[in-house]
């Protein structure tokens, strides 16, 4: 009662505040960035929020944070044309969706897809935003409950959920993302700041992999190299067949997925320091083990994309928690947000709560208005842009090259990003080919450092409270909130490991000779066998003992297969060769030529600098592989080049510059 | 008030009766130019609200207006964007470099990836912080502005690393005998501060603008108390109380008291120099190597036109907090102390890092 009477004059003040012409003026100015910034991977939330900055200076409140709300609401939303289009993980938040998302697209039901995606981000934005309207009051106990060994084990749940998505063989599912694990440890180590598989020789190494480039990597490079090589559309047939009302349908139709995976946002968005990295894989786990029949699951099923949908921009909402009340962003995205708010005269804290609550129902109000007005937009746009899913991909290729180039530029803007994307990218493609799971490597990836920091944490802290009594340590670790979650994390690995072989979530594949898949395997166990080697070699306990127990997991199981396929026959799934059959082995393109257009345009970049590289790249590509006559040729290069040009300079972007910009000084954009 | 506040004062007259006019015919005009700020952090952190705040208004000080943006260009600890601007960036009056004492730090340790030279650059603005350490409430009663009662208790502290900012807490506390035990590997002070609100942590530490915004109010619901601050600098170069917490003691003040630690000697002047460079000196705004005279005196006076305003001090107060801004000679001399560091100084940090934490900064 007393919830009440404190929340609901407040909650009609901030109604009355949003629900003025000019503020929904500055809502849906807002949400248009937003969305404009947000369908490009990479640059997301920060780009759009960090362009808006200055002008929010001076602006009055409540229109500057209708502004910053809403761009900041329809980035999870905007992200998935991205991921199920073309099978780019726009950003985190969107990871899962690529499973059975692209796969839809495939099938020709990339408006059904989009449009289901939209309407459970939208349902998950207005429930997040209604359990937070009371939850805030009374969060703060609730949030303080969950200390590091109860972060742990969400980390450790999270990783569970590559027990799922681990494919046929359970093995492999472990080493890639005992993989996934190392390359998160590449760099210096957050603790005691040793380098791990890096040199102060090689500056790019010790920052280690954004996540910008290792999603682009092992997912979109495949996928564009797999589909150029096919010259034909993404959609199998070329056209549309589902439209945007089925998607809705396949929603209702699977409402109660969608209220549990708002529930798992919210919680997960609520628990500072875990970012949302996690929800989409536990909410994509959980939509799995509930579901009855599982097997079209990572072949296009539609419940694949409404789960993760509706968990993320419920965990936007869940997000505000820590940081409204705490001060404490869960991402980069809400700290440049915190900063927004400095400047419109409110700071972030638990005297926000206290003092302006009109003012945090606002802006948890504002966040599920933009909600509504982001993905109504996205709904009505998805029939037409789907319509990019007919496009011959050849002619789609070479812009998307462009895009993800420049996008993963922008994490680093050093020429490593390109080689970095390109490495990558090349992992992503042989870990396809030979079908180890590219979800569990990046599940992997994503929480590395988390898993590492906390465990490292929680154990030095619970050694100090053992130290003062036994008590105090047992109370420490074995919480009632960890004994939950641990007992989750347990159901969830049996259940996954009894499911596993059903659910594969990147289709089947043909097995062939043995040779391939057995070299790659020697290359996987030789890397593991000299990350072994040089975490051995670090002095610090806590620097080493992380990548020194991954990497030894993960030998043990690389040497497990070595025995299976000594054993096995060449029809064994161990030994699934994408090259031996199937769609990629009958392509009329070759792999490596395919390849080695995407490599063009990185040398190109690294000689002449981006712009004048990209120039010559559409040239000869729309030439040469899309056999276009010269008039259309100029008109899509100068289309593209004038538009990457137009977005870098809203945005005060820089592109690669190459070899040639040491020695000449040339003007913007060619800089 | 402040004896940097007074300075600033009278140096606000001085300009005001005179400066309009000598100002306007020696600077050199940008009206219809793009001022860049190159910030070697990312979107997120502190430096970055600390420029966006100073952005706009140095744009509308500088002659002509022109717009000045920021530019992020994160990487290394901020040692990539600090080494770009000692070799790319050109002394064309467009460009400016904000620092900040992660920049310093490396510097003064002998990071093998620094390839910058502070000497080399023209100071044009900066500003200062301090800090607080604080306990909770059992601990403090206890302590009585001696150390020695606190030596049997374990301490643990959330720490974003030894060779960061955290250097200059975790050898205070050294330095008083407190077995602190750092938990490395958490993300930004915030988390440390959560840390200590779930009894995780039982010693803290936070720069004076977010202890203002997050432990005063834990202050006041009698879960956190406050044991020192790391003080500030007088016009001399000594250490007295933070003009921001008058009522707070300084780790001087009970490093006096405590025994076995000096206010003197080698470990003190390290702690010092470190200080300085850490929080008096955190963050400034630096012109390339090559600069003309002309071109740093225009950004001076910019930013004494900044600080002049009438509403400066209310709009920086929630901002910056009540941090010491800085231009001309007191910049400059703030800059010598935060990285004229003595060798001896630099050699004792090095050494403690290594002995005590098992940290090498190695090639």
């Amino acid at each position: 009662m007393d919830l009440l009477a404190t929340a609901l004059p407040a909650l009609g003040e901030a109604f009355a505040l949003i629900l003025q012409p000019k503020q929904i003026v500055f809502l849906i100015m807002g949400v248009l960035l937003g969305l404009s910034v947000g369908v490009f991977p990479g640059l997301g939330g920060i780009a759009g929020l960090s362009l808006v900055l200055p002008f929010v200076f001076g602006m009055e409140p409540v229109s500057g944070l209708a502004l910053m709300v809403g761009l900041i609401a329809v980035i999870p939303t905007s992200d998935t044309f991205a991921s199920v289009l073309m099978g780019i993980p726009g950003s985190s938040a969107s990871q899962a969706t690529v499973l059975d998302g692209f796969p839809l697209a495939k099938k020709g039901q990339a408006a059904r897809a989009l449009s289901a995606a939209f309407i459970s981000s939208l349902f998950g934005g207005l429930f997040g935003a209604t359990i937070l309207t009371f939850f805030i009051l009374i969060a703060r106990p609730l949030v303080l409950a969950f200390g590091i060994p109860e972060m742990l084990m969400i980390t450790i749940l999270g990783l569970s959920m590559v027990a799922i998505l681990a494919g046929r063989v359970a093995l492999k599912g472990v080493v890639a993302a005992c993989l996934g694990l190392l390359l998160g440890t590449i760099g210096e180590a957050a603790a005691g700041g040793s380098l791990r598989m890096s040199t102060y020789d090689v500056p790019y190494l010790v920052d280690g992999f954004k996540l910008v480039i290792v999603g682009l990597g092992i997912f979109a490079i495949p996928e564009i190299v797999a589909l150029l090589r096919q010259d034909r559309a993404i959609s199998r047939d070329a056209s549309l067949g589902a439209g945007w009302f089925d998607g809705i349908r396949d929603w209702w139709a699977n409402i109660w997925l969608s209220i549990r995976c708002s529930i798992i946002g919210v919680i997960v968005g609520v628990i500072p320091g875990l970012g949302g990295s996690v929800v989409d894989w536990i909410a994509y786990g959980h939509t799995v083990q509930s579901s009855k029949n599982r097997e079209s699951f990572g072949s296009g099923d539609i419940r694949g994309v409404i789960g993760p949908e509706s968990s993320n921009n419920a965990k936007e909402g869940g997000g505000l928690v820590p940081t409204l009340i705490f001060g404490i962003p869960g991402s980069g995205s809400m700290a440049v947000f915190i900063g927004g708010m400095a400047l419109l005269g409110y700071d972030a804290g638990p005297q926000l709560i206290t003092n302006n609550l009109d003012i945090t129902y606002t802006i948890v109000w504002s966040l599920a208005l933009a909600n509504v007005v982001g993905a109504g937009l996205c709904i009505a746009l998805s029939n037409p842009i789907a319509k990019l899913t007919t496009i011959r991909f050849t002619l789609l290729a070479p812009f998307l090259f462009m895009m993800i180039a420049f996008a993963a530029f922008q994490s680093r803007q050093s020429l490593g990003d390109l080689l970095a994307l390109f490495g990558i990218g090349l992992i992503g493609i042989l870990l396809r080919r030979f079908d180890w799971s590219r979800p569990a490597f990046l599940i992997g990836f994503v929480l590395s450092s988390q898993a590492e920091d906390f465990s490292n944490m929680a154990n030095q802290i619970a050694r100090s409270k053992f130290r003062r009594s036994f008590e105090d340590g047992i109370d420490y670790i074995a919480s009632p909130i960890s004994l939950v979650l641990l007992a989750i994390i347990v159901i969830s690995v049996v259940i996954g490991i009894r499911q596993a072989k059903q659910i594969l979530p990147e289709g089947s594949v043909e097995t062939g000779k043995k040779r391939a898949p057995l070299i790659f395997l020697l290359c996987i166990t030789a890397y593991l066998c000299v990350t072994w080697y040089d975490a051995y070699s670090i002095n610090l306990l806590s620097d080493k003992i992380f990548p020194m127990t991954i990497s030894s997991v993960a030998i043990v199981a690389c040497v497990l297969l070595l025995f299976q396929m000594m054993r096995a026959d060449e029809g064994s799934p161990l030994f699934a060769d994408r090259e031996s059959g199937g769609e990629d082995a009958t392509a009329p393109h070759g792999l490596w030529s395919t390849l080695s257009w995407f490599a063009l345009l990185l040398v190109l970049s690294a000689l002449l600098g981006f712009i004048l590289a990209l120039a010559i790249f559409l040239v000869t590509f729309l030439r040469i592989r899309a056999g276009l006559e010269w008039k259309r040729i100029l008109f899509l290069s100068a289309l593209g080049i004038g538009f990457i040009c137009m977005m870098a300079g809203v945005l005060n972007r820089d592109f690669p510059p190459g070899l040639l910009q040491e020695y000449v000084e040339l003007p913007w954009p060619l800089r | 008030m402040s004896l940097y506040n007074i300075t600033r004062r009278v140096a606000c007259a001085i300009i005001a009766a005179v400066g309009l006019t000598t100002a306007a015919q020696a600077d050199m005009d940008l009206s219809g130019e793009t001022v860049t700020w190159v910030i070697p952090f990312s979107e997120s952190g502190g430096s970055a609200k600390w420029a966006n705040f100073y952005a706009p208004l140095l744009g509308e000080a500088l002659p002509g207006e022109p717009t000045v943006v920021v530019k992020f260009m994160p990487g290394a600890g901020s040692t990539k964007g600090a080494n770009w601007f000692q070799k790319e960036a050109k002394a064309d009056g467009m460009t400016i470099f904000g620092s900040s004492g992660s920049t310093q730090f490396p510097y003064l340790l002998g990071d093998p990836r620094v390839r910058y030279e502070y000497g080399d650059w023209n100071v044009v603005l900066a500003s200062g912080t301090g800090g607080v350490a604080y306990l909770p409430p059992d601990l403090a009663e206890k302590f009585d502005g001696d150390a020695s009662t606190l030596k049997d208790v374990d301490f643990i502290y959330g720490s974003q690393g030894a060779t960061r900012l955290d250097l200059v807490p975790l050898l205070a506390w050294e330095m008083l005998g407190l077995n602190v035990e750092p938990v490395f590997g958490i993300k930004g002070r915030g988390d440390g501060r959560l840390m200590f609100e779930r009894g995780e942590a039982n010693i803290d530490y936070q720069t004076s603008s977010s202890y203002l915004k997050g432990v005063t109010p834990l202050v006041e619901e009698g879960k956190a108390v406050p044991m020192m601050t790391w003080g500030a600098l007088d016009e001399d170069g000594d250490i007295v109380r933070d003009p921001t917490f008058p009522d707070i003691r300084t780790f001087k003040e009970v490093c006096d008291v405590t025994e076995g630690c000096e206010t003197k000697g080698e470990k003190w002047e390290a702690w010092k120099a470190f200080f300085i460079a850490g929080f008096p000196a955190q963050k400034m705004v630096f012109l390339p190597k090559g600069a003309t005279e002309e071109m740093i005196e225009t950004y001076s006076n910019a930013f004494k036109r900044v600080h002049e305003r009438d509403d400066f001090a209310e709009i920086s107060k929630k901002r910056l907090g009540v941090y010491p801004q800085m231009t001309g000679e007191q910049a400059a001399a703030t800059l010598k102390l935060g990285t004229e560091v003595p060798q001896e100084a630099k050699d004792f940090v090095v050494g403690w890092l290594e002995e005590r934490y098992g940290v090498t900064l190695k090639k």
